[in-house]
């Protein structure tokens, strides 16, 4: 490790890696820190298949996936830092100080940029009002995954899923596969929060029950889960009394949304968006702070981790660029109209490559029919005809934007 | 006619199938092989974990080189899960070939196991 690099990329999941192998590619003298021992971050546990299919037009495991990243790394020869913490981050010579702890004790690095690109954290059960008792049996579907597909444990026989996002969805095939009896994915909603093809293949496959509109809202075990009560619970998201029912299980299973991890951006003053509780970004994945960037579920959770890769290789190139040259931004909100929840980056800089930016979208209901327009001052831009519309899943929209005027609008038509 | 959701690709399309090789819903032509295949003989890749006999890795990512039979997916794993990987291994390379009589070979998914310690 040296003491001084050009870009330093805090966290070596697909983000952190595309990230530091593209920097590194555009020039870059690259420092890659990770907390973990080695590098992949979440991939390493997702054993099942889906990955790179935009990518890489293949069908990888997460190791597999993340391996491409990890050798093309090595390759370029940039400096790695695993089994280091970052304690703190400072401005300091128009850069940035990063204090790390490791193995051989605490350690100084300044860089010109930095990229924050620290994942998420799971919801747990005390974020979601689950009451009663405290038993072992209670996990997040991450820590299943990393106790099955990692440590070789099996901590489940009789299992009970709370929420239908993808990795729920998921750990009820793997546990069901492992032998485990899965009783049933509960989805407070009134619609499943995965995608399609997970409820196809991972429940109706193992013949394991979805209940809609339904979740657990007690823990019943004194060291051991015995039992969980599950409740109807009406349109606001209420339980409803008198629809409560007991069922018997040892293990009950966590998959109520992830949280991007943003502590140390917060601790640097970057601006987070109230919506995607990430970094705001413009289509560099730039902060609101010139030359820190954030890309991957940091800035909002994503569904799939070639977006991930995605956003860390376009603000990888964004900051080996700004390590050559800083530019002052003109940075155009985008605003958000009828249909549309979510948009990544939610900012242009029109001194930047306009020609060919990246909007990644969510809607806020499930549509059909519909067109998603990009518009600015009444000219349009982009129109994307789309037969279905699902809120759970991320629109992708490459658009060239080079005749944006004071501002960008998206919405559906 | 046959529903089904395509699980090809995140998409996801709903598509509907019948006996005489009409499929409907399908965003592109993957969807309608998928379709076809599904009603003859429906098929899955299978990913699990084999053990070895290395401590700080107890066990290593593997999966089925193509797909096999939806209904062998349950003794796939419980096959793979009496495999006991002993020697340092490559990315890619071949745990168990031809598995259950099925013609495919399952393989190593991770690059962990080119130099680990045995104790």
């Amino acid at each position: 490790m040296k003491e001084k690099y050009d870009v330093i990329v805090i966290g070596a999941g697909p983000a952190g890696l595309s990230a530091a192998l593209s920097a590194s590619q555009n020039g870059a003298d690259v420092l890659i820190v990770e907390r973990e021992n080695e590098p992949g971050g979440i991939l390493k546990q997702c054993i099942h298949d889906g990955f790179g299919l935009h990518r890489y037009g293949e069908k990888l495991t997460g190791p597999e996936y993340a391996y491409r990243d990890i050798v093309h790394l090595e390759e370029t020869g940039s400096d790695t830092a695993y089994s280091a913490f970052v304690l703190d981050i400072s401005e300091q010579d128009e850069g940035w100080q990063v204090t790390l702890s490791m193995r051989s004790g605490l350690h100084t690095v300044w860089t010109k940029a930095l990229i924050l690109a620290t994942g998420c954290r799971e919801r747990t059960a005390r974020q979601v009002f689950i009451h009663g008792d405290r038993p072992s049996g209670v996990y997040t579907a991450g820590t299943v995954q990393n106790f099955i597909n990692l440590r070789g444990w099996m901590p489940a026989k009789r299992a009970v899923i709370l929420g239908s996002g993808d990795i729920g969805l998921i750990m009820a095939r793997r546990l069901s596969l492992e032998g485990a009896e899965v009783l049933g994915v509960y989805e407070a909603k009134n619609r499943p929060g995965g995608l399609m093809r997970n409820i196809a293949q991972c429940l109706e496959d193992f013949n394991i029950p979805l209940y809609l509109s339904k979740t657990v809202t007690r823990t019943i075990g004194k060291h051991r889960l015995e039992a969980v009560e599950i409740m109807d619970v009406d349109d606001d998201m209420e339980p409803v009394s008198g629809t409560a029912e007991i069922i018997p299980c040892d293990t009950l299973i966590l998959s109520v949304g992830l949280i991007p991890e943003n502590e140390l951006a917060e601790s640097i003053g970057i601006k987070l968006s109230d919506q995607t509780h990430g970094p705001l970004v413009d289509q560099n994945m730039e902060t609101m702070k010139d030359g820190v960037f954030a890309a991957g579920n940091c800035v909002s959770v994503n569904d799939l981790a070639d977006y991930v890769s995605e956003n860390g290789i376009t603000a990888g190139k964004a900051a080996a660029s700004y390590v050559r040259q800083k530019q002052k931004r003109e940075l155009i909100p985008v605003k958000k109209l009828n249909g549309i929840g979510v948009c990544v980056p939610q900012y242009i800089d029109k001194t930047s490559e306009p020609g060919n930016a990246v909007l990644y979208l969510r809607s806020d209901d499930d549509y059909r029919d519909r067109e998603i327009r990009l518009e600015s001052e009444g000219k349009i831009l982009l129109t994307k005809k789309m037969k279905t519309i699902h809120s759970a899943e991320i629109i992708r929209l490459e658009a060239d934007l080079s005749g944006i005027g004071a501002e960008l609008e998206v919405k559906l038509i | 006619m046959k529903k089904m959701i395509c699980i090809i690709c995140p998409n996801g399309c709903e598509l509907e199938a019948d006996d005489e090789e009409h499929v409907t819903g399908n965003l592109c032509p993957r969807g309608r092989t998928f379709a076809l295949q599904e009603l003859k003989d429906p098929r899955r890749s299978v990913s699990t974990t084999c053990r070895t006999v290395f401590p700080d890795i107890p066990v290593v990512p593997v999966r089925t080189e193509q797909e096999i039979p939806k209904h062998l997916m349950k003794d796939t794993v419980r096959a793979i899960s009496e495999i006991v990987i002993d020697r340092h291994m490559r990315i890619g390379e071949t745990v168990a070939a031809d598995i259950l009589n099925t013609g495919v070979n399952v393989v190593l998914c991770t690059d962990r196991l080119k130099e680990v310690d045995h104790d």
